[in-house]
């Protein structure tokens, strides 16, 4: 993956931009030290790492304001950090940028239950965002398995999404307003406490923008009543094809689980070799889950498990308790680190239509031959979001780029089908060159219009989502005007 | 202009000489006026692409709605975000095209819990004003695979571009309706009720109030729903004794809620969308003796106001937009005489910064400016 070269007339202003910075910020939040800049080097896809410029951690939306404004002055590029947990190099910098945390910004702001939303300062954390109202039976829908670290800004600028969407949607579709700052200082309100947008909707092309339209500061979130109660079950079978029928009649049968996740065999050894969740070992391993009081979940049950029965699974166990509840899912929560386990991997998200997932199952399992690299699938069923980890050696010349070539095929493969090259992680620098797969010039030159609206001289986060040859003419037009 | 293809339509729009006024059906009169050749989406038409299983469909823009919904229904299935009937409130003629619904992001009393029209727009292809033909999103569930034009699209009213196909996520019809009714309320414990509903985990379909009654929704399986009225009628008795409503009469009554079946007849109409709990201090500065006609749904989100006549609809207007400025939210004049929506501003004057990005966005999609210009202000 290849990265601009840096100008070397922004690299030269480090000293006047360190000063004019402090002026605006607290002391320890402009980071300029070589060595603390390495903090951050790269994202969650630390194949790839480039200590920026610098670094400044503002608190408050006008000092965002204030940063954003004197990098424009001045023509510097300036790339957006939530928790730098991407896994597609969205936050990634170049050695002429400066990276704009918003870590320090984490407060609750206002919780509305009357009206169920909260107000959040962007920095603050998926998970603690739910934190901040269960204790009054609340809720915020989105959870990515990073829930933990990641923040809502991130998640605003990848549209995140979670094991729960099939039921609540994904982040676009639980936001309801941001505070944001445009490239040069300009803060602008969209959206609120009100259901829809006055005029165009700005709020559902900025979620997504991968940080490249503004900064996030602030987000208003729709929260929900939380459900009485919960209840997964797990069934097996002997293959793909079948595993891939259940889903579909399920879904045909009018009951709407809140999840289903499914794991092929590579991925159901490792898992258990590590977690020894109790998987039984077969092809294709599903788990369902339902919600609702405990007479809704047995009603819903009771359908899907007709279902399963109906295509003789190897295994089908449903959950009689917390514990078991806790069991089952136990091993898909672990799949990663499992994987991890075993060697380095590679994850990618392409989406395909519900009904192709056997053939493209199928086709993985070939190219993994032919690349010699393994390959295990652990995925959100229910909406076709495929999750296949490639297994790789970083320490081994030639695997990850063998690993790459591997993935773009997978990919092209999910375009192929109807689908898409990403469903949930963003296209970063890893999917920026397959775009023109997905996309023909004229379909890229219109989003890349979007951003010149935005940000006429390209300088939030220019070097992402578009193939650099597609953006080129544009980020030279700036570099020229300096 | 009528074409019946993709290319045809942006032919037309490339050699097209002066401004062009969008039409699907005809049947939402929406926005300010505007003077230039028709262009009609009909002639694309057609369902391309439908998988049950997946919960997908594709259809062209010029797609009857009906022949959607019909289609849908032979699976079991619906466009869950409930698009509305403007016909009666709006008094045209004409068939809706779910081009149309996208183009104006039509949503119904569901939207409360699913979402709107624009929330289960997967995918669209359009052409822009320069005549270029474009898609953005796709037919999958999940997609963040580029910017998210599709959202930008839905609601745009044709001003961006001609939305030429469009893909829809559906979902399945639940096996049973039930609504609970409270009568004898006014709009502030309207509102409580439907707060306290929608903050409980009985998943309210649709909170509404019409006409002194208080309306929720509740859907699904029968036992889940039979368990679920018990319990949200329990929780809400400090809001009255609620008659309970079955089947096909409680659906007769969200179709009267979701085309505002209770402002037919009305001379000028406005749409309000606010914070649900302002809806009745709004309502009691905007209307205190009650001359307007009303009816609240979203839990208090969207308040449909209209008057009789259109005679003093200038000062409403006017002061509904004054009242609104200072809570949030937005006020649109959905109908009114021709002089009316050429002197007002139809739609809510966004923010100068907002309004500069609009105008560049615009600028870049439509060049020309031709493509329904001026409707959106
Ligand atoms: C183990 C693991 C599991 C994961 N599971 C999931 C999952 O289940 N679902 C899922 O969707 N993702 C998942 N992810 C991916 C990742 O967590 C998400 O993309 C997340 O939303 C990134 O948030 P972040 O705060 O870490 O953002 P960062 O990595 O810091 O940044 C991500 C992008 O957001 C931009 N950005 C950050 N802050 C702002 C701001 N204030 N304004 C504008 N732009 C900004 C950055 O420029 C960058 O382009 C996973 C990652 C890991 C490591
Ligand atoms: C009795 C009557 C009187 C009328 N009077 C007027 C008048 O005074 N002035 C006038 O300008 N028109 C008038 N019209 C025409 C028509 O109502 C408007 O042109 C209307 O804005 C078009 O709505 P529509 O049929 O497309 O409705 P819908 O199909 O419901 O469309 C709603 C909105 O979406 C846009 N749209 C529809 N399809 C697409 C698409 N595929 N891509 C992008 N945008 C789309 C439309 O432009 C419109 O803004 C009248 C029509 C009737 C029947």
């Amino acid at each position: 993956m290849e990265m601009p070269a840096p100008n070397p007339a922004v690299l030269a202003l480090k000293p006047r931009l360190v000063a004019r910075l402090q002026e605006v910020l607290a002391p320890d939040a402009v980071i300029h030290d070589e060595a603390e800049t390495r903090a951050y080097e790269c994202d969650a896809l630390t194949a790839y790492r480039c200590p920026p410029l610098c670094a400044v951690l503002p608190s408050t939306t006008q000092q965002v304001s204030d940063v954003l404004r004197i990098c424009h002055e001045m023509g510097v590029p300036v790339v957006p950090r939530g928790s730098g947990t991407s896994l597609a190099g969205g936050a990634l910098p170049t050695a002429d940028s400066v990276i704009l945390g918003v870590a320090r910004m984490n407060d609750v702001l206002e919780v509305d239950y009357d009206n169920r939303f909260v107000r959040v300062q962007s920095g603050r954390t998926n998970l603690s965002v739910t934190g901040a109202v269960e204790a009054d039976g609340f809720f915020y829908a989105p959870d990515p398995s990073s829930q933990l670290a990641c923040a809502i800004s991130g998640n605003i600028a990848m549209n995140s999404g979670g094991a729960h969407c099939l039921k609540y949607g994904v982040t676009t579709n639980n936001l309801l307003g941001v505070t944001m700052v445009l490239m040069d200082g300009t803060v602008l309100e969209l959206g609120g406490a009100h259901m829809d947008a006055p005029g165009l909707d700005f709020l559902g092309v900025i979620c997504g923008s991968e940080g490249q339209l503004g900064v996030v500061t602030e987000a208003t979130l729709r929260i929900l009543p939380k459900p009485e109660g919960a209840r997964p079950v797990l069934m097996g079978y002997d293959s793909n094809e079948v595993a891939g029928q259940v889903v579909s009649d399920i879904i045909k049968a009018g009951v709407l689980p809140v999840a289903i996740e499914f794991m092929d065999r590579p991925c159901i050894r490792a898992t258990e070799a590590f977690a020894k969740a109790g998987y039984p070992d077969c092809e294709a391993l599903l788990i369902v889950e339902v919600e609702g009081s405990d007479d809704e979940i047995s009603e819903q049950l009771a359908l899907i498990t007709d279902i399963a029965r109906r295509h003789n699974p190897v295994e089908l166990r449903e959950a009689a308790d917390e514990d078991q509840a806790r069991r089952i899912w136990l091993g898909r929560k672990s799949a990663f680190g499992a994987m991890g386990q075993i060697n380095d991997y590679m994850c990618l998200d392409g989406t395909i239509p519900v009904s192709q997932l056997p053939y493209v199952l199928r086709r993985i399992g070939e190219m993994s031959q032919q690349y010699g690299l393994g390959v295990g699938n652990v995925f959100h069923a229910g909406d076709g979001n495929m999750h296949p980890l490639i297994l790789f050696d970083a320490n081994k010349p030639g695997d990850l780029e063998r690993c790459e070539a591997f993935g773009a095929d997978i990919l092209r493969l999910c375009v192929e089908v109807g689908g898409c090259l990403t469903g949930e992680h963003g296209v970063g620098i890893e999917k920026r060159d397959l775009m023109v797969d997905q996309f023909a010039p004229d379909d890229l030159d219109i989003q890349m219009a979007v951003k010149d609206v935005f940000d006429p001289k390209w300088l939030l986060n220019p070097a992402k989502v578009f193939p650099l040859a597609a953006s080129e003419p544009r980020r030279q037009a700036q570099i020229a005007a300096e | 202009m009528h074409p019946t293809s993709e290319a045809d339509l942006a032919d037309a729009i490339a050699t097209a000489k002066g401004a062009l006024r969008i039409q699907g059906g005809a049947t939402r009169d929406i926005g300010a006026p505007v003077i230039g050749t028709a262009l009609s989406t009909q002639g694309l038409d057609g369902i391309v692409d439908y998988e049950p299983g997946a919960l997908t469909l594709v259809a062209r823009a010029g797609t009857p709605l009906a022949q959607i919904e019909a289609a849908l229904a032979a699976e079991g299935q619906r466009l869950p975000f409930e698009p509305m009937d403007h016909r009666p409130v709006l008094g045209t003629k004409g068939t809706p095209t779910i081009g149309g619904v996208v183009a104006a992001n039509v949503s119904g009393p569901r939207r409360v819990q699913v979402g709107a029209c624009r929330d289960f727009l997967l995918g669209a292809r359009f052409v822009d004003g320069a005549g270029r033909v474009l898609k953005n999103g796709g037919r999958v569930m999940k997609n963040v695979t580029g910017y998210d034009l599709v959202k930008l699209m839905a609601g745009s009213f044709g001003t961006l571009g001609v939305i030429t196909e469009v893909s829809f996520k559906v979902l399945p019809i639940p096996e049973t309706q039930v609504t609970l009714a409270f009568s004898g309320h006014d709009p502030a414990r309207a509102v409580a009720a439907m707060a306290a509903a929608l903050s409980s985990p009985f998943e309210v379909s649709g909170a509404a109030w019409v006409q002194g009654q208080t309306l929720l929704r509740l859907e699904g399986m029968e036992r889940s729903v039979a368990y679920r009225v018990g319990a949200l009628a329990e929780r809400l008795k400090p809001y009255g004794q609620a008659e309970h409503i079955q089947g096909t009469a409680a659906g007769a009554i969200w179709q009267t809620v979701r085309d505002a079946h209770a402002l037919v007849g009305c001379e000028t109409l406005w749409r309000v969308s606010l914070k649900p709990s302002d809806a009745p201090a709004f309502l009691a500065a905007v209307d205190p003796d009650h001359q307007l006609k009303c009816q609240i749904d979203w839990g208090g989100g969207l308040i449909w106001l209209g008057a009789e006549s259109a005679e003093n609809a200038a000062d409403t207007h006017a002061s509904l937009r004054g009242e609104i400025a200072s809570r949030g939210g937005h006020v649109t004049l959905l109908k009114a005489p021709t002089a009316l929506r050429t002197s007002l501003a139809v739609f809510q004057p966004e923010p100068p910064a907002a309004a500069a990005l609009a105008r560049a966005l615009r600028q870049r999609f439509d060049p020309k400016a031709i493509l329904n210009p001026g409707l959106m202000g």
